[in-house]
């Protein structure tokens, strides 16, 4: 499976960035490193960085205090999780089961005999 | 801004550029400053990519058309044009027995936003001593002492030949994020190179050049927009242009469903010169 590679790098670096703020690296309410640190520390375009600024600020995931620089917003984390499970669900989970019918695999290979499984992935 | 304008240049017989037209500029960001790009200048050899970057910085003068650098005409090399550019060739004369830092000296004169300390700083970046003499470094470290110079002479606009050549594997980590830093502060820099893997995320817009024209000037985002790069699926006769991988087929087909996708520039490039008249369509 392969959905990395189609990916813009605008969104490869905002999956990133979106990784260090769950890890809390930074806080919520806390600064963000500046759009010239990242483009230096990853060897890119600032500009593409400023792409995915703007896309992180039109998820409401960082604010821009003008001037100052790029927040971290006080619902961030719960902001990517929601994201994060969609993606999950509508994009990873359609691939996995195709793949889990082509192998012959069903859910109770996966979960256990013993367990109830989750009717989310295996209707 | 640098302006090209119906510009033809020919070598004796030869016509290397037919009335073209380009231009090199910087943008204003949401903060309304003054930020650089950072040009990727690309062609096949001999399609005229050096000869460009001296038609901008005064070194050769056009047949017909004009070449301007904010407003001042290239060919008629004024102080006040020449300050604010620096042009590094792919090979430089460099007096042996000197050292960068007396090479720098020597340049000083003629560039009044020089930084002494910006370039001690790109200077230990790089890992280059500026005290060393030029005969006693490989060709790597002279390169680097050179764009090192390039760089802390505070000009607006940078032109890079082949500035990744020579360069080891860590160099040019070390020198894409030196120009990354660079560009969002206020310079241009253009940067002609065959090797597009050294620069791949860096340059945004880019220039093809080919049959004496521009072949293609456009931003990624322009880019992604009009174009989908699939990897790893099966040939598709629709593609305009696609090749073989280890996971299977990278296609580049124009973009019907306006998902964007990541950039490959050299499968780019290959596409551009297979289908000429279908990208000077699609990018009018």
């Amino acid at each position: 499976m392969e959905f990395q590679k189609q990916k813009p790098i605008y969104l490869q670096i905002a999956d990133r960035l979106m990784e260090q703020i769950l890890n809390g690296e930074p806080a919520a309410e806390e600064r963000m490193p500046s759009v010239r640190d990242v483009a230096a520390s990853m060897g890119v375009n600032p500009n593409t960085v400023m792409r995915t600024f703007d896309f992180l600020q039109g998820e409401e995931i960082i604010y821009n205090r003008r001037g100052v620089g790029y927040y971290v917003t006080t619902d961030a984390k719960k902001k990517i999780l929601a994201e994060q499970r969609r993606e999950f669900i509508e994009v990873e989970l359609p691939l996995i089961r195709k793949k889990m019918q082509l192998l012959g695999i069903d859910c109770e290979d996966i979960i256990g005999k013993n367990q109830k499984p989750n009717p989310n992935i295996c209707q | 801004m640098i302006e090209i304008k119906n510009l033809s240049f020919s070598y004796k017989k030869m016509p290397v550029f037919t009335n073209i037209d380009l231009t090199f500029d910087g943008k204003v960001d949401s903060n309304d400053e003054q930020r650089g790009h950072i040009y990727g200048l690309l062609g096949e050899n001999g399609v005229g990519k050096t000869t460009l970057l001296k038609l901008i910085c005064g070194l050769l003068r056009p047949k017909e058309g004009c070449c301007s650098v904010d407003g001042f005409t290239s060919q008629e090399r004024l102080p006040e044009m020449l300050q604010h550019i620096v042009f590094l060739p792919d090979e430089v004369k460099i007096p042996d027995g000197a050292t960068p830092q007396q090479f720098v000296d020597e340049l000083l004169p003629f560039y009044p936003e020089f930084a002494q300390g910006t370039f001690l700083h790109l200077m230990q970046e790089l890992e280059v001593e500026p005290d060393r003499k030029f005969k006693e470094m490989s060709f790597g470290q002279q390169k680097k002492s050179l764009i090192a110079a390039s760089l802390s002479l505070g000009t607006d606009y940078v032109l890079f030949d082949e500035p990744t050549n020579g360069l080891d594997i860590p160099s040019k980590a070390q020198f894409r994020s030196i120009l990354s830093k660079r560009a969002d502060e206020r310079s241009t820099i253009i940067i002609s190179t065959h090797q597009v893997k050294d620069v791949e995320n860096l340059i945004d817009p880019i220039v093809i050049l080919s049959n004496n024209a521009v072949m293609l000037d456009a931003s990624v985002q322009r880019i992604t927009e009009k174009l989908y790069f699939e990897y790893g699926g099966e040939k598709r006769d629709d593609a305009l242009y696609s090749e073989m991988q280890p996971g299977g087929y990278l296609n580049v087909l124009s973009n019907a469903t306006g998902e964007e996708s990541q950039i490959n520039i050299e499968a780019l490039f290959n596409a551009v010169l297979k289908n000429k008249s279908v990208f000077k369509e699609m990018f009018k």
